[in-house]
């Protein structure tokens, strides 16, 4: 009979990490007014007298509560002010930056609304109030820290304007899309956003999460919070799909995607699928030169928190050498709930090329870093 | 294994919790009821410091739609992941066969046994009237 054995690390801290470039990093603003001196008179008093128009139909929660405090938050990231974890630096630095002698750390702003806002012009001023207070407050101060590119994809000209505008600023990495888009994000009409991404040297990051406006499964509205931590990652699959199938990559062969806290244990087996289906299908696709898995292991790369944690430990290393170790990059979430201890995340050993790779080498080429 | 006292008995009141550092090791002691608990301050998953945790009760349903809360204020939910643990044994809710918090052996004695001696107070002092919470470790 086999028996699983855990293999419990906790005794036996991992050293590989140290200098890591850490993938998921989130700022949070101390109070909304902090994007004021971002946003001209004109949207400082729609935020104050309207506000913001999401949507999802709720404002101020989400649709999903979360179970630990301030909407998911880790619970001993709390500044002692009791200003929202994320919001403070000096303790990001403390419990992150300096603590894990991380080299970089991409910021991923969940904040402002931008990309879920029906008023899209108020989305587009959003937008680049947030790449201004990612600026101002995070990576002036923290050269450690990278922007991410936030735009309205619903307002093209914008987002075309606000990557124009970023594109050589060494302060951004790479341009946040919201995996749930109201169409996916193959369709026709984004293609010149993820065109001006590529020919701006930034990597497109789909950080999981947000809300659409559409039910979060193909199903309907799920009941828990648990059934909707794993439909966010049906909208990454809808996602991967759409870009393979719509021939976006003969299209912008220089795209590369990052596929934030979505997991990635189900990608090779997507890509399977996919493979499967072409070989039958392709005379309705004939956009696709190539099968879909080798668009897939070209072009997405995949952040490890919340990282998979399978029944048998060493099954992690079968994953990560399907999908390829030069694609998957280490990740904490910093400061959320579920976020990733570096130390003690990978319950298997792995290769010391591959830690590397994983911990550093892989973000720092894809996002041309030192 | 020595015996530390880490409080006396009314300073931590039923539902309470004290952190304290034995021999360098942080650990919850815990007051359910008026019977004292203690647990490692690391939770075996990834390390967090467990016993800042909120507690909470173990939550059943014996069928859909059908709620009781059982063993008021018995469990510990993880600051990070918000796996819980039984507080009296340091069992894992969730995988109960596998993973345990470190527990320790808590008693309480009188002041005056313990003004015999030995025992380490490293920052309570002991009263001959008074009882007192002892950590074994
Ligand atoms: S560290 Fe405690 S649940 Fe993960």
């Amino acid at each position: 009979m086999n028996v699983t054995l855990r293999d419990h690390r906790i005794d036996n801290p991992a050293q590989s990490h140290l200098g890591f470039i850490d993938c998921d990093v989130h700022p949070f603003y101390r109070s909304p007014a902090d994007f004021d001196p971002f946003l001209s008179e004109r949207w400082r008093e729609h935020r104050r007298s309207i506000g913001h128009r999401s949507r999802q139909g709720l404002a101020r929660t989400s649709l999903y509560p979360r179970m630990s405090p301030g909407n998911g938050m880790r619970g001993d990231a709390w500044p002692k002010d009791g200003s929202p974890p994320g919001s403070d630096l000096e303790l990001m630095r403390e419990q992150l930056l300096d603590l894990f002698d991380v080299r970089y750390g991409l910021l991923a702003p969940l904040v402002g609304g931008a990309a879920a806002e029906r008023n899209v012009e108020f989305g587009a001023a959003m937008a680049v109030a947030v790449n201004e207070w990612q600026c101002a407050k995070f990576c002036d101060p923290e050269p450690r820290l990278k922007a991410s590119v936030q735009i309205t994809l619903e307002h093209e000209e914008s987002a075309l304007a606000e990557i124009e505008q970023r594109a050589g600023d060494a302060r951004f990495a790479q341009v946040n899309i919201p995996p749930r888009g109201l169409e996916p994000l193959g369709r026709h009409r984004y293609r010149k956003i993820l065109a001006a991404s590529a020919a701006a040297g930034f990597p497109i990051s789909l950080h999981l999460g947000g809300t659409s406006g559409h039910a979060s499964t193909g199903g309907g509205w799920p009941s828990f919070y648990h059934e909707e931590h794993p439909s966010y990652v049906q909208s990454m699959q809808t996602l991967v799909t759409s870009l393979v199938c719509e021939g976006v990559f003969e299209e912008i062969p220089d795209l590369k995607v990052v596929l934030v806290e979505g997991g990635f244990a189900w990608l090779p087996a997507l890509a399977w699928r996919l493979d499967k289906h072409w070989k039958r299908l392709r005379a309705e696709v004939p956009q696709l030169k190539r099968a879909p898995s080798e668009y897939i292991r070209e072009h997405f790369w995949v952040s490890t928190q919340p990282i998979e944690e399978p029944e048998r430990p060493a099954d992690m290393l079968s994953i990560i050498e399907w999908i390829g170790p030069e694609r998957v990059m280490f990740s904490t979430d910093y400061p959320h709930w579920d976020q990733d201890d570096p130390r003690y995340a990978f319950k298997v050993k792995l290769p010391e090329d591959w830690a590397r790779m994983i911990y550093r080498e892989n973000a720092q080429a894809l996002y041309r870093l030192d | 294994m020595a015996k530390h006292v880490v409080a006396a008995v009314g300073e931590i009141p039923p539902g309470g919790r004290k952190l304290v550092t034995i021999r360098g090791r942080e650990i919850g002691v815990f007051n359910l009821d008026g019977a004292f608990y203690a647990l490692v301050n690391r939770c075996p998953h990834q390390g967090a410091a467990l016993c800042t945790g909120a507690v909470v009760s173990r939550l059943e349903a014996p069928l859909p739609g059908e709620y009781r809360l059982a063993q008021a204020g018995a469990m510990l939910r993880c600051p990070w992941h918000c796996w819980e643990f039984d507080i009296r044994t340091g069992q894992s809710w969730c995988d109960p066969n596998d993973i345990k918090a470190r527990t320790y052996n808590v008693s309480v004695e009188p002041g005056e046994a313990l003004a015999k001696g030995p025992f380490a107070a490293e920052t309570v002092s002991v009263a001959v009237e008074q009882e007192y919470v002892v950590v074994e470790l």
